[in-house]
């Protein structure tokens, strides 16, 4: 009997994001146990069950795993979006390690103090479109491909495409000057489980918006 | 023709140290390049060979390979320190990723503001030993092997050592209530290449001195 695996975090995007893309792309259903107050936080940690105290984490195939990355490169490994060998794995290492980067200054902006926020933001726009961005257009170019590694889906064009989407609510227009991504971005969402994960209804959450920060900073004493 | 990785980065520890360590303990001998000034940055950024501009970058089998974890992930994998299978790489992984959260608080220690250091220390001592060694010390009781993973040195031990011998830096006595945990370090610090490490004169790099933070600060800032 395999169980769908289980994640637990809030009903916001965070670090949990990026697992609900790869699990949906990887056509796997799931569900989800909410934290919604600082008590349900505290009961998971006094039952045992998060190894450092903290979440995501996703039971799965026996395991409480624990670690963003950790639980992602299992998934990746385990549903064959890792590459076909040693040297592919390092190209999207490398590619979604930036992405992670990337996605990291978006997720701690409302975080950020308000009279720093205008500064952030406008530091996650330039790095986007000098710094990652014309990498994986590079990417693209260079072996005029579908995909970034191995001419296969795997999970760095997952992640890119999530870093997209999420740079777009930021600033719409961020691909004008990167036409292959733009043809990249057409693709990869209309792969038939990525195209459902984006439509209403779907497990993908909605851009953390005000209210909800308010939430988060309650539960995670943040 | 295969050279010697090559390691560029600046003359300390930072984020290159996982990976010195995980190469010394594999028993690859490697080149340094060190970094000393910005136009030493700048230079590796217009050459192209810095994939996002950033170190630290190794040249290791035909590749610039960048992106700390993605370096250490594959020397892992390629010299055998990730597990045999599936599910000791996820556990694999999970230590590995909680020891450089704890890392992360060590290195941004000497960094801090005078008014804020004593409440980072604070912090990074508490988290040390009521949130990681614990778990750690947890993980070595439940199977009662000298390992994290597997029965076998894996890349987690190494870096465990590492973060142990940082932390022993701050606090001496710091594994006092963690008995597994210094059979752990005694026996991983007597591994033959391990111990070459940890010898003067190895590769491995000291703590930065506080004095010298700035000039650091001056590559990248």
């Amino acid at each position: 009997m395999a169980a769908k695996p289980k994640l637990h975090y809030t009903r916001g995007r965070g670090k949990m994001e990026s697992i609900r893309w790869l699990l949906a792309a990887a056509g796997v259903e799931f569900e989800e146990q909410f934290i919604e107050t600082k008590e349900d936080l505290e009961k998971l940690r006094n039952d045992g069950v998060l190894l450092f105290q903290q979440v995501p984490m996703v039971e799965i195939d026996g395991m409480r795993m624990v670690q963003t990355r950790a639980i992602l490169s299992y998934i990746a490994a385990k549903y064959n979006l890792y590459g076909k060998d040693l040297k592919e794995r390092a190209w999207i290492d490398m590619y979604v390690e930036g992405t992670t980067d990337l996605m990291g200054m978006i997720i701690y902006l409302p975080f950020q103090p308000a009279d720093t926020k205008e500064k952030n933001l406008a530091l996650i726009i330039e790095r986007a479109t000098t710094r990652y961005f014309p990498v994986y257009e590079k990417a693209l170019k260079d072996h005029g491909q579908d995909y970034l590694v191995g001419n296969k889906l795997s999970w760095a064009d997952i992640h890119l495409l999530e870093a997209i989407l999420m740079t777009e609510e930021c600033k719409p227009d961020i691909l004008s000057a990167f036409p292959l991504l733009q043809a990249f971005k057409g693709r990869i969402s209309n792969i038939p489980t990525i195209k459902k994960f984006l439509q209403p209804g779907s497990q993908r959450k909605p851009p953390t918006d005000e209210k909800f920060i308010a939430v988060v900073r309650k539960i995670f004493n943040i | 023709m295969s050279g010697k990785p090559k390691l560029h980065y600046f003359n300390g520890r930072g984020r290159m140290e996982p990976i010195r360590w995980l190469l010394a303990a594999a028993g690859v001998e490697f080149e340094e390049s060190f970094l000393e000034k910005k136009d030493d940055l700048t230079k590796l950024q217009k050459d192209g060979s810095l994939l996002f501009q950033q170190v630290p970058m190794v040249e290791i089998d035909g590749m610039k390979m960048v992106q700390t974890r993605a370096i250490a992930n594959y020397i892992a994998m390629k010299y055998n320190l990730y597990g045999k299978d599936l599910k000791e790489r996820a556990l694999i992984d999970m230590y590995v990723e909680g020891i450089f959260d704890l890392n992360e608080l060590f290195m941004y220690y000497e960094i801090q503001p005078a008014d804020k250091k004593e409440q980072h220390f604070a912090n990074m001592m508490d988290k040390a030993t009521n949130r990681y060694f614990p778990a750690f010390e947890k993980v070595l009781k439940d199977h009662g092997q000298d390992f994290l993973v597997g029965n076998q040195l894996s890349r987690a031990d190494v870096q465990l050592l590492d973060t142990i011998l940082m932390a022993e830096e701050f606090k001496p006595d710091i594994l006092a209530k963690f008995p597994l945990l210094q059979v752990n370090e005694w026996t991983n610090s007597n591994i033959p290449k391990i111990k070459k490490f940890l010898q003067p004169g190895s590769q491995k790099k000291p703590p930065t001195p506080g004095e010298d933070i700035p000039k650091v600060m001056a590559i990248f800032y």
